[in-house]
């Protein structure tokens, strides 16, 4: 039917086909029209406004008197000092996350899914899910109870180590556990729904093949089911890539402090504080731009890797 | 239920094994997961003065004092940051659905002639952004500083969710939309009254997902908002667990008594207060959880 309607398309001049589709859809076309506005404003107007990392902006002379000066913000970034500790707590940072934050709920969802009993399954699901229905601000918060001087973790941590801590926030050392750790509370439990939802999928009568072949649970975890949920591995792990250059920065806002920028200011929090916290717009603009740009680079490289190797991609 | 036959292999020790690590160790995992809220709602009913002496795992509530919360009821901040919340999550919500649902209809029209224009006008938006600061400049350059606009109309569409709702709207059946269009039914009639009744699952899936998003916002009011009558709860809530405002605590301590007291119940009232702000979506979620994850798989499946 829809190759019908290509053909015939073609023969009509593109003024008569016009007419007939706006009579057709012209409510379609009305209804685009807010969704239409909003996107032109509110995201392509601050595309063209990426343009004040070019100038030396001034509030009270606007965006259209304020001088040009070429590169010099993207100079004066690249050769301070923050150039470098930025990128390298954004990249550690995500280290720690694809490591430990990442697997989690993989391995979580392999794990529940071997569980026969669904009441069992259902009442851990159920539970973990839970923190991911905190607020940010909230699970922060809470975060920083636990790790305050005299908390649960501080006390455990005083235990091992055998010496009384203050806040664990106070040790830089210990800043990225935290992040990585209250990113995995937050987000084990709910990240393992699309992989169940993935196994799911899974042909029964591929694994009672396997058994009748011999295969025992590991066997038939690492040959079905992981295969199986590849695809989604990497189509989220793409989508992580692309993201890692200012991820995070609202969680960073709510737990870090002077005392660890050392460890935890990154790109994205630099930005938050150059540009909102202490005015300079033009220089952080251009910070925030070197970092869509990397996210771009590290997307389209991420894709195409996985394109080659596991024959995924995102686009 | 193929599970159900005792299979030989069913009782073989390996299995046996595997089985209790694998129970246990979900059992510590969803203890874990839990122990934090569990810590938070025992502290908040527990006595002060042996909370801060107590050393270990807090397994029950160390004495009982209510008082906690009847401090944090009488807070006049966390009072105004609910009613804010709940005009923003009202007001936002509704603007979000009539605007995604105008949006995912066009999306899903299946025989425009400029499909295509849109869909890349819609796509270049999920690569490219202006970033932090552009964005903000224009809200302020909009007139959205301290304006409490500022809370509703910047996220007024989320482009995923709209792609998502896209999905549901499809999955109605072209049968029925060209059998209302025959009977001579409007374009808007068929929208309002064949299109949107059989996609409930996934406006409940958007609604929750927006929903929500409303109740957690936090960084667009911190960084637009000035007065403290337009704050939200979350704002309230990072000053007195983030910032350790002690404004707050002062403001409180007039209505509940002596500086000394509050001093004392300081902690308390934070822990009252995460329990205050987060029990409402901590009671709901367990029974709309079907509908969260049904919008994660249907996400899942384009892109």
């Amino acid at each position: 039917m829809k190759k019908e309607a290509s053909v015939g398309k073609y023969t009509q001049p593109f003024s008569k086909r016009l007419k007939k589709d706006l009579r057709r859809n012209w409510f379609a076309y009305l209804a685009f029209v807010p969704v239409f506005t909003y996107i032109f404003v509110f995201k392509y107007i601050p595309m063209y406004g990426v343009l004040i990392a070019f100038k030396d902006y001034k509030p009270f002379l606007g965006f259209a008197k304020s001088k040009w000066v070429g590169l010099e913000n993207f100079r004066s970034f690249f050769g301070s000092p923050y150039f470098l500790r930025t990128i390298k707590n954004t990249l550690m940072q995500n280290l720690w996350h694809l490591f430990l934050g990442f697997p989690a709920p993989i391995i979580l969802a392999l794990l529940l899914n071997e569980v026969r009993k669904n009441g069992f399954k259902r009442v851990v699901q159920t539970i973990t899910y839970m923190p991911h229905f905190i607020s940010l601000v909230v699970a922060m918060g809470i975060v920083r109870l636990l790790i305050d001087s005299g908390g649960v973790i501080t006390q455990m941590v005083d235990m091992v180590t055998g010496t009384q801590h203050s806040s664990l926030l106070n040790y830089a050392s210990m800043y990225r556990p935290i992040y990585t750790l209250s990113g995995v509370w937050q987000g084990v439990g709910w990240g393992t729904i699309i992989y169940l939802s993935a196994m799911a999928s899974v042909d029964p009568t591929l694994y009672e093949a396997a058994e009748i072949d011999g295969a025992g649970r590991g066997a038939k975890m690492w040959y079905i089911t992981i295969p199986t949920i590849l695809p989604t591995i990497m189509i989220l792990l793409i989508r992580e890539l692309g993201g890692m250059m200012d991820s995070g920065y609202q969680k960073s806002i709510l737990l870090y402090s002077p005392v660890n920028y050392r460890v935890s200011d990154t790109l994205g929090t630099f930005v938050y504080r150059r540009g909102l916290v202490e005015g300079s717009f033009g220089f952080s603009s251009a910070v925030g731009l070197v970092t869509s740009l990397v996210n771009l680079v590290l997307l389209v490289a991420a894709n195409r890797v996985s394109k080659k190797l596991t024959e995924t991609s995102l686009f | 239920m193929k599970a159900k036959e005792r299979k030989p292999g069913r009782w073989s020790p390996a299995n046996v094994a595997f089985n209790t690590f694998n129970y246990l160790f979900l059992s510590v995992v969803a203890f874990l997961c839990l122990y934090p809220v569990l810590y938070v709602v025992l502290a908040s009913v527990s006595d002060p003065n042996q909370l801060i002496r107590y050393k270990g795992l807090l397994l029950r509530p160390l004495g009982f004092t209510l008082r906690g919360y009847e401090m944090t009821l009488k807070d006049s901040s966390i009072l105004v940051g609910y009613k804010n919340t709940i005009i923003y999550v009202v007001t936002g919500t509704a603007l979000n659905m009539v605007m995604t649902i105008l949006g995912a209809y066009t999306l899903s029209r299946r025989n425009l002639l400029f499909k295509k224009p849109i869909m890349i006008y819609i796509t270049i938006t999920m690569f490219f952004g202006g970033g932090l600061i552009p964005t903000y400049l224009l809200e302020r350059s909009l007139g959205l500083y301290n304006n409490i606009w500022a809370m509703i109309i910047p996220g007024a569409v989320a482009i995923w969710n709209m792609i998502i709702m896209r999905t549901g709207f499809q999955s109605v059946p072209m049968e029925l939309e060209e059998a209302a269009y025959i009977d001579g039914a409007s374009p808007v009639k068929i929208l309002l009254e064949v299109i949107l009744p059989l996609s409930k699952p996934v406006l409940a899936v958007i609604l929750l997902y927006y929903t929500v998003g409303h109740w957690n916002e936090w960084f667009r009011a911190m960084v637009l908002l000035d007065d403290r009558t337009k704050y939200p709860l979350q704002i309230f809530m990072r000053e007195m667990l983030i910032q350790a405002n002690q404004a707050l605590v002062a403001a409180s301590s007039e209505a509940a008594g002596s500086l000394q007291e509050v001093d004392q119940y300081r902690e308390l009232l934070k822990y009252c207060t995460i329990v205050v702000s987060t029990a409402p979506i901590m009671c709901i979620y367990p029974f709309l959880q079907k509908y969260f994850v049904r919008g994660v798989y249907v996400g899942s499946l384009k892109g």
